[in-house]
């Protein structure tokens, strides 16, 4: 049986982990509202943005942005938004898994296919499971601005313009609530037409200044919004995977901290009546 | 009592007004637009200004949108502005050193300076002045 002096130790290492992870809980908590706000406030626009985006793809414009053109597919790109930092569960994993799923199904149609990624996770991930990666951005901060992000949508923006990718996909987690986030793909261009019964009609707007100028910027924005949603709430997700994973950390290490101790006071107590019994023993020699 | 419709601003940091409109006048990217409900549809650009809103009964609400889009159904109007505001919130202390800054820039030919941003923050920054003003008259 282990002595009593190193099962001491190791309840004490054990106590000092469960500090750590302890506050890492709570720190991950307090951000988890900061990024569930952020979120939220964003929401509204991109939700927006995409009906009327929705009505667009649905009109029947005098000009057609290549955006929304559907062609054969011979190439598509993934935008694939992960977290930076790990201790945050299955969060990346379970992305990372349903992408490899989709991937597969597509090469199996001989579609190659390419990845833009965002965030420090996917990059790993993708470094050792290859991969044609075109585009990637790290160290996108808690409070993500726009600019760190339109690098890597150009990429695959101006790549799906020049005719080498046909399919663009966003892939990232979707926040449920705080004990569940679903790893989500969608798909970003070509535009999805929304299906709307009332607006079945044919139909378009009247365009100011111009069509083409108008439908590119409105376009380009919607995309943006999409990407920088995509990443808040990826973000708000991290949170809370990493909040329930320290929380469970902290729980384990309670449960072991109890078993050794309870180990412990056996080796004790133990030791106390071996103790005993050799004295009662020497007095009774005597 | 007038026809009314769905109306909402939304920017990309927030959603600022949703609800029933009688009318909506903005500045659209060729000239001003006073919108009421069963509006052909519509899809402009939206300059940087005062965005007034008359709500049902009469009552007037006014924002400021630094540009954007206006989207117009017949049975809604979307405006996706840049970044809005309730025109009560706009600064006007910092309005002012804002457009001030940027006339002293541009006035300031050896500063190295992008041409193009700095004149577009005068713009914006103007038609912040102009969104007060009005709120201003109106208030009387």
């Amino acid at each position: 049986m282990a002595g009593t002096k190193e099962l001491r130790k190791q309840i004490g290492s054990i106590q000092n982990t469960q500090k750590i992870t302890g506050a890492m809980e709570m720190v991950a908590a307090s951000k988890m509202r900061k990024a569930q706000e952020r979120m939220a406030r964003g929401r509204p626009y991109s939700d927006h943005i995409r009906s009327v985006i929705g009505h667009v793809a649905n009109a029947s414009p005098e000009f057609r942005h290549s955006l929304m053109i559907e062609r054969e597919v011979k190439r598509i790109g993934y935008i694939v938004v992960t977290t930076d930092k790990g201790l945050c569960g299955g969060l990346n994993i379970n992305l990372l898994k349903a992408i490899v799923n989709d991937v597969k199904s597509w090469v199996d149609r001989d579609v190659e296919v390419d990845f833009c990624l965002i965030g420090n996770k996917g990059a790993q991930f993708f470094r050792s499971y290859g991969g044609n990666v075109v585009a990637s951005s790290n160290h996108v901060s808690e409070t993500p601005a726009m600019s760190d992000l339109i690098g890597s949508i150009k990429v695959m923006l101006d790549a799906f313009e020049d005719g080498s990718v046909d399919k663009i996909y966003l892939a990232n987690n979707v926040f449920v609530n705080t004990m569940t986030q679903t790893p989500t793909i969608r798909q970003l261009v070509p535009l999805d037409p929304e299906e709307d019964a009332e607006l079945k009609h044919r139909w378009d707007y009247i365009y100011e200044p111009e069509a083409r100028q108008l439908v590119e910027g409105l376009v380009t924005r919607f995309i943006e919004a999409q990407v920088y949603q995509a990443v808040v709430e990826n973000g708000a997700c991290e949170q809370a995977a990493k909040m329930i994973a320290m929380k469970s950390a902290s729980d384990n290490a309670g449960e072991m901290i109890d078993e050794l101790q309870l180990i412990m006071n056996n080796a004790r107590q133990s030791a106390i009546t071996q103790e005993l019994s050799e004295i009662i023993g020497g007095a009774a020699a005597v | 009592m007038a026809s009314t419709v769905l109306c909402s601003i939304v920017s990309a940091e927030q959603e600022i007004f949703s609800g029933q409109v009688e009318m909506v006048i903005a500045t659209g990217a060729i000239g001003e637009l006073g919108i009421m409900p069963g509006h052909t549809p519509l899809l402009t650009g939206v300059k940087p200004g005062p965005v007034r809103l008359i709500l049902e009964g009469g009552e007037e609400e006014i924002f400021y949108a630094s540009g954007g889009f206006l989207e117009v159904q017949p049975t809604a109007i979307t405006l996706l502005a840049d970044t809005a505001l309730r025109a009560d919130d706009v600064d006007e202390a910092a309005a002012v050193a804002a457009q001030q800054k940027a006339e002293q820039e541009l006035g300031d030919q050896r500063a190295d300076l992008d041409f193009a941003r700095v004149s577009s923050d005068l713009q914006e920054q103007a038609a912040m002045l102009r969104t007060v003003r009005k709120l201003r008259e109106r208030k009387g």
